[in-house]
């Protein structure tokens, strides 16, 4: 007990304490990207009516009934669950193999390959959506959700591929070699050593993926044709309309559902370390 | 792994061949092409896109674009490094949520990001509503659909772009170099100038493209915060698109777009690359001395 309290104090004495100044401006930072979301949450509940006297707030759950019983948003939480998962798996399997293949490769071409495959990291979203619009057109794709979804796996494979790629260069790769060594195909060194070494970043690349593709607009917006509107799209689409309090009710489902995968999250790396 | 693992390979470089090279060398010709009279191609090779351009219409669409980039860009890595700092040397256990907080609205659907932003400033919302019970006003002031506020969604949007890098760089440092400068004598702006700030330089030059890139071809924040007076360089290529269908132009602005960014990722990577010839002696001031 003493030695920890005493090993805490030396950290402290080790940390600097950073000016006024950083700590006003960290404030202030905190309260740009918190208040908006705060602000949304409590009108979400707040009942139509002057909302500039605080003494006439009422609270209800109106918007939420509203919500549940909206189809188009029903509809398009499925699309973009639909994509998000096919999408992720595609996306980690082709970024799987890739990284496998490109880690350590003699192949004089793989610094093009890797360079094009997490190209899509640097490329603004709206040049792949309308890059891929143009393709689907050229090649006689008819847009809807299969597009959505090819749009979707090119832009998550490059995450996957960043995030095996770092844990890759990460790890001992004498284990391969000696697997390798011991007489292993390629594929057995895969399925018995490298891919278990590498499950929690296949995990993390994954859920990466399906984050990024559930929350994407632009690639969507662009590739989706008419009648397969994705969530976002849906939300985008409300707000041109004008519709407030549902999008309100809606924003907060989703704000609630970040900060419980978050914390899901850490609890999982927690447990694993 | 040995030759025999560049099977893995094909359905990437398939996948990649198929979906990014093509698309993207497809944007290069249409660029080059004529808008047909029903929003179709006409396959006849013309430089009258990049002519058109380059009328002082849209060159004032570009700069203003640049501009807002730039000051966005600016905004954030004066904001973001002290934040970054200010995580990092908080105490061990205070850490993970402090970077929980960060990671909420970062990971908070985007199209949700910018609407709340857009409640913030609205007529019925908090900061109106505050001001008008104050009394400090008597009518809500319009904050919505103006530059200002397409300059405040892009900090807010983008700042956690520039506080993550720096915070890894951070994170890795051994802050006893900065009490060490402290004992020495060294106080104030000489530990930030000498100290601080060359060590989050790689975090910073990170930072810096991380959200210059993405803001210079933004449409959604100009669009729901800019509301039509303010039309930014992706609302325009975005229009051409879905709205005029003129591809041919459109594709030519992308091309602008795409230039542009690989100017500023070149800079960056030349300026990465001077850095490391100077070498470490180069990035921490003092030690040179």
């Amino acid at each position: 007990m003493e030695m920890e309290g005493a090993l805490a104090t030396v950290e402290l004495k080790r940390r600097p304490r950073p000016h006024a100044i950083a700590y006003l401006i960290s404030l202030v930072c905190y309260g740009l990207m918190l208040l908006p979301l705060v602000a949304i949450i409590f009108y979400s509940f707040l009942a139509p009516g002057d909302a500039s006297d605080a003494s006439q707030w009422s609270f209800t759950w109106d918007w939420y009934q509203a919500l549940s019983h909206d189809e188009s948003i029903l509809e398009a939480l499925t699309t973009s669950l639909i994509v998000a998962v096919v999408a992720s798996l595609g996306s980690t399997s082709i970024g799987l193999l890739g990284a496998l293949a490109l880690h350590r490769s003699q192949f004089s071409r793989s610094e093009l390959v890797s360079g094009l495959a997490t190209l899509p990291l640097a490329l603004p979203e709206l040049v792949l959506g309308l890059a891929s619009v143009i393709w689907f057109g050229t090649i006689g794709l008819s847009l809807g959700i299969n597009s959505v979804i090819i749009g979707h796996i090119t832009l998550t494979t490059a995450y996957v591929v960043t995030v095996i790629n770092a844990r890759l260069t990460d790890f001992d790769s004498a284990v391969i070699d000696a697997a390798s060594d011991l007489g292993a195909t390629p594929w057995q060194v895969a399925r018995r050593v490298t891919i278990p070494l590498l499950a929690p970043a296949i995990g993390a690349g994954a859920m990466m993926a399906f984050t990024l593709s559930f929350d994407d607009f632009m690639i969507s917006f662009f590739t989706a044709g008419v009648d397969h509107d994705t969530l976002p799209m849906r939300i985008y689409s409300m707000i041109r309309f004008g519709i407030n309090r549902e999008i309100y009710a809606l924003s907060t489902v989703l704000i609630l559902l970040t900060i419980t995968g978050l914390g899901v999250s850490s609890w999982l790396r927690r447990r694993s370390i | 792994m040995g030759r025999s693992s560049r099977i893995f390979l094909v359905p990437l470089v398939t996948w990649l061949g198929l979906f990014l090279v093509g698309p993207l060398l497809m944007v290069a010709v249409y660029s080059f092409l004529e808008r047909g009279p029903y929003g179709d191609v006409i396959w006849q090779p013309t430089l009258a896109n990049y002519t058109r351009a380059l009328d002082p219409l849209y060159l004032r669409i570009y700069s203003k674009s640049l501009v807002l980039a730039t000051s966005t860009t600016a905004v954030c890595a004066v904001l973001g490094l002290p934040l970054a700092y200010t995580i990092a040397t908080a105490p061990k256990r205070w850490q993970p949520g402090l970077l929980g907080l960060l990671m909420v609205p970062f990971l908070t659907n985007f199209v949700v990001r910018v609407y709340a932003i857009r409640l913030i400033l609205a007529a019925e919302g908090p900061i109106n509503l505050g001001l008008l019970s104050l009394g400090l006003i008597t009518e809500p002031i319009m904050m919505t659909d103006s530059t200002m506020a397409v300059a405040l969604g892009m900090v807010t949007n983008y700042l956690p772009f520039m506080v993550l890098p720096i915070y890894v760089v951070f994170e890795k440092f051994d802050f006893a170099m900065i009490e060490a400068a402290k004992d020495l004598g060294a106080k104030g702006w000489p530990v930030f100038s000498r100290v601080i700030l060359p060590l989050a330089k790689p975090g910073l030059l990170s930072g810096l493209s991380l959200v210059f890139v993405p803001v210079l071809g933004e449409y959604m924040i100009p669009d729901l915060l800019g509301g039509a007076k303010t039309l930014m360089l992706g609302g325009l290529i975005t229009e051409q698109f879905l709205r005029v269908r003129d591809w041919p132009f459109g594709s030519a602005l992308a091309m602008i777009l795409v230039t542009a960014m690989m100017f500023v990722m070149w800079l960056q990577h030349r300026y990465r690359g001077i850095e490391a010839r100077r070498g470490d002696g180069g990035r921490i001031g003092y030690s040179r001395t």
